[in-house]
């Protein structure tokens, strides 16, 4: 799979270098600024802090909404003390773009499968892309993309990353809360498969032989597919350690044949390492 | 209200001094703020005539129906709710319904009242969404709805509940979350909600449709421009009901037509300068107009009483043509959503079965339901494993795109005598007027370079 080369991005003194999650030092009386910017996406992981209608006025009482287009037409110019970004990076302008906004950004914070993983559109990075744009448009000239549809961080380094498709609002405002106070975000890393430990909910794969993503996919989501007699599918990325192979195991014992077993890791976060070698493996024209 | 909010910053004024004749005006605004998705403006006038009116999608491709072949019919309902985050329901519902029309199912009463239902969550969740928070503010001219909050909370925390009340149908049904829900599926859902959680929603309901009557009659005293086009109306209609999730295609140019034959009957043209496969009629190419505005004036007899009474008290006709008052409709139409939310969660009893099997075979099925912003159209060609072997998606925006052009070319004729500012703004009150999805409309879309 072809990976974007990564570029390295001066930052101003402003953002200073580190993995860290720094404080967010604001000025006497000053609000700190928050930016949310949209690459390609489906627009529902920034939609997540609007959907969050009881702490809405909360957020923003804490807060100075520096750049926002789905929300606002006020816009100030940076640096912003929080950028949280939305999508994945597909054109050439677009890789240009995040170099500026990585600039403007004391913490660079991505939200969602595509920022995170390169999204759903990232099942172009296992095709040839001219033969989508021939498959598809009427007048392929006109079609101006790159081959790839790549995470934030295989371009700019990236604070933190919240994960999901969508991103759990209750997660959203932690890692906000957390960024402004100067704390890491408390966000697991463990399995869904803790998650249905936690609220008791019977193993479907166990119980009915449902195939699941559970036991590879981070948890966060509030355990909603097992809860409604549906496998896990995927929407958080792999968890922290995750054998997908051993997992690929089970679902052939559970009667799904290769294309289906690539195709359930091939979705949502495809591009992500834990998901991309088991789907690669489990590719038939390979 | 208005009066409070207006002072913070001057609503659109006309000029004070009349421009000189034999001059170039370019309107151009980069990021359209308040939309869903990133678009652009850019409108050209030279020596008083309007030379150039582009509404651009700077949205880039994703190519949905490229990566959808291939994929099991199972899949692809969650895959393509993926192409919008605010109206996910438009296309698992839409996807669905043309798997079950491919496969010849019969999906029971009970399971299509519940679809009906949830979709009823998601109409009055981005309704309320646009109404209140991304249009309002064009009337009151102010930058969001944050800076209403600043002098009248009541109303915006009000219309923050009322949405709340949307995306709460959506996870009580939709299996916890109203972004991209995990609960349905081809013939039906994976499980039923329980009756208890349903029922309870009936309260809140109740309160729903006060409030939305309430912020209706608010946006009832906002300035609307004098603007009005003869439309041609797209929407779906159905005999027994105001059409939502299902029904035939109608224009009120006197179409009637089933679901299958849409394409016979709209095309999609891929053109350079705009960057989108734009909506139009195939007998003449006109465009036309689809969502809250053509449903209104198509279906009107079948609204409820309240929503008709209502409706009179704030001054709208059984047409509406001035597309500046579709955030009234919007709020008719949210008024009615809490009505028949309210009657089928009155009536809910967990369905038993919950959803009916289905058996691929080859063929091909077409899916449409009305999305909130309008019609939105799914056609699949399947193999005999369920496989999809071609996909076509068309969403309201892209259908609404060169009406969109065309609307903005008549208010700027009609507003030339407005400072540079003020027709800024009311270019982008124009786009805004049509809810546009862009995220929705460039699933298929590209990004083109303009060379002047």
């Amino acid at each position: 799979m072809p990976t974007a080369k990564k570029k390295t991005v001066k930052k101003s003194s402003k953002a200073k270098k580190s993995k860290a999650v720094r404080k967010v030092q604001p000025k006497h009386k000053v609000k700190p600024t928050l930016a949310v910017w949209k690459f390609a996406s489906c627009d529902g992981c920034q939609l997540s802090l609007l959907s969050c209608e009881d702490e809405l006025l909360d957020v923003v009482g804490g807060i100075e909404l520096a750049y926002f287009l789905e929300a606002t037409s006020a816009m100030i110019d940076g640096p912003y003390d929080v950028s949280l970004v939305e999508g994945s990076i597909t054109t050439e302008f677009d890789a240009k773009r995040i170099l500026k906004i990585r600039e403007q950004s004391k913490i660079l914070i991505t939200i969602g499968a595509c920022a995170t993983a390169g999204g759903i559109q990232g099942l172009k990075n296992f095709a040839n892309v001219n033969d989508y744009i021939k498959a598809v448009y009427a007048r392929p000239e006109y079609i101006s993309t790159l081959k790839t549809s790549m995470p934030i961080k295989d371009y700019v380094d990236v604070d933190f990353e919240l994960r999901g498709c969508p991103i759990d609002k209750g997660q959203l405002l932690e890692v906000i809360n957390a960024t402004l106070n100067g704390r890491v975000p408390a966000i697991p890393h463990y399995s869904q498969c803790v998650e249905c430990k936690k609220n008791g909910t019977v193993c479907v794969m166990v119980a009915k032989g449902t195939p699941c993503l559970g036991p590879v996919t981070q948890a966060g989501c509030g355990n909603l597919c097992p809860s409604t007699d549906r496998g896990c599918y995927g929407c958080f990325g792999p968890s922290e350690l995750p054998n997908g192979f051993s997992l690929a195991k089970q679902f052939e014992k559970l009667g799904m044949n290769k294309k289906e077993i690539r195709d359930f890791f091939r979705s949502y976060n495809a591009s992500a390492g834990g998901f991309r070698e088991i789907s690669e493996a489990y590719d038939l024209k390979k | 209200m208005a009066k409070a909010a207006k002072s913070k910053k001057a609503t659109p004024k006309k000029a004070k001094a009349k421009k000189p004749v034999n001059v170039t005006r370019t309107i151009q605004v980069d990021e359209l703020s308040r939309v869903e998705g990133e678009g652009a403006l850019l409108v050209r006038i030279k020596d008083g005539k309007i030379k150039e009116c582009k509404f651009k999608i700077v949205e880039p491709p994703r190519f949905f129906e490229a990566f959808l072949r291939g994929r099991s019919f199972t899949e692809v309902p969650d895959i393509t709710a993926r192409i919008c985050g605010i109206c996910p329901m438009a296309y698992l519902m839409g996807a669905q319904q043309a798997m079950e029309d491919a496969f010849q199912m019969e999906i029971t009463t009970e399971i299509r009242d519940l679809r009906r239902l949830m979709y009823c969550g998601e109409w009055i969740e981005s309704h309320v969404l646009h109404a209140a928070m991304l249009h309002a503010p064009d009337f009151l001219g102010i930058d969001d709805v944050l800076q209403l909050a600043a002098t009248n909370p009541e109303v915006v925390e009000s219309a923050l509940q009322l949405k709340k009340l949307g995306n709460d149908i959506l996870e009580v049904i939709g299996g916890g979350r109203a972004i991209h829900p995990v609960n349905t599926k081809v013939g039906g859902f994976y499980k039923a909600p329980t009756k208890k959680a349903v029922r309870a929603l009936a309260d809140r309901l109740k309160w729903g449709i006060d409030a939305s009557i309430e912020l209706t009659k608010l946006f009832g005293t906002f300035d609307f421009p004098d603007y009005e086009y003869e439309y041609n109306y797209v929407s779906l209609t159905h005999p027994d009901e105001y059409a939502i999730v299902e029904g035939d295609v109608m224009s009120s140019e006197g179409l009637h037509i089933p679901v299958r034959e849409f394409h016979k009957h709209f095309r999609e043209k891929h053109v350079a300068h705009s960057t989108a496969l734009q909506g139009s009629l195939r007998e003449d190419g006109q465009p036309y107009l689809t969502g809250p505005n053509a449903r209104y004036n198509n279906n009107y007899k079948q609204l409820t009483r309240r929503c008709k009474s209502l409706a009179k008290e704030i001054g709208l006709d059984t047409v509406c043509h001035n597309p500046f008052k579709s955030i009234l409709v919007r709020m008719i139409e949210t008024l009615y959503s809490c009505e028949e939310a309210l009657r089928l969660v009155k009536a809910y009893e967990e369905p038993d079965p919950i959803f009916i099997e289905a058996k691929p075979r080859a063929s091909e099925g077409f899916g449409m339901t009305e999305a909130p912003r309008g019609v939105c159209f799914h056609r699949y060609e399947l193999d005999d494993k369920g496989l999809v072997v071609n996909a076509t998606i068309s969403s309201p925006t892209a259908q609404n795109q060169p009406q969109i052009e065309r609307d903005l070319y008549g208010v700027v004729e009609r507003s030339m005598d407005l400072d540079h500012d003020a027709l800024k703004w009311r270019c982008e009150q124009t786009i805004r007027n049509y809810d546009p999805c862009i995220s929705c409309s460039t699933h298929f879309l590209k990004l083109t370079m303009i060379k002047e």
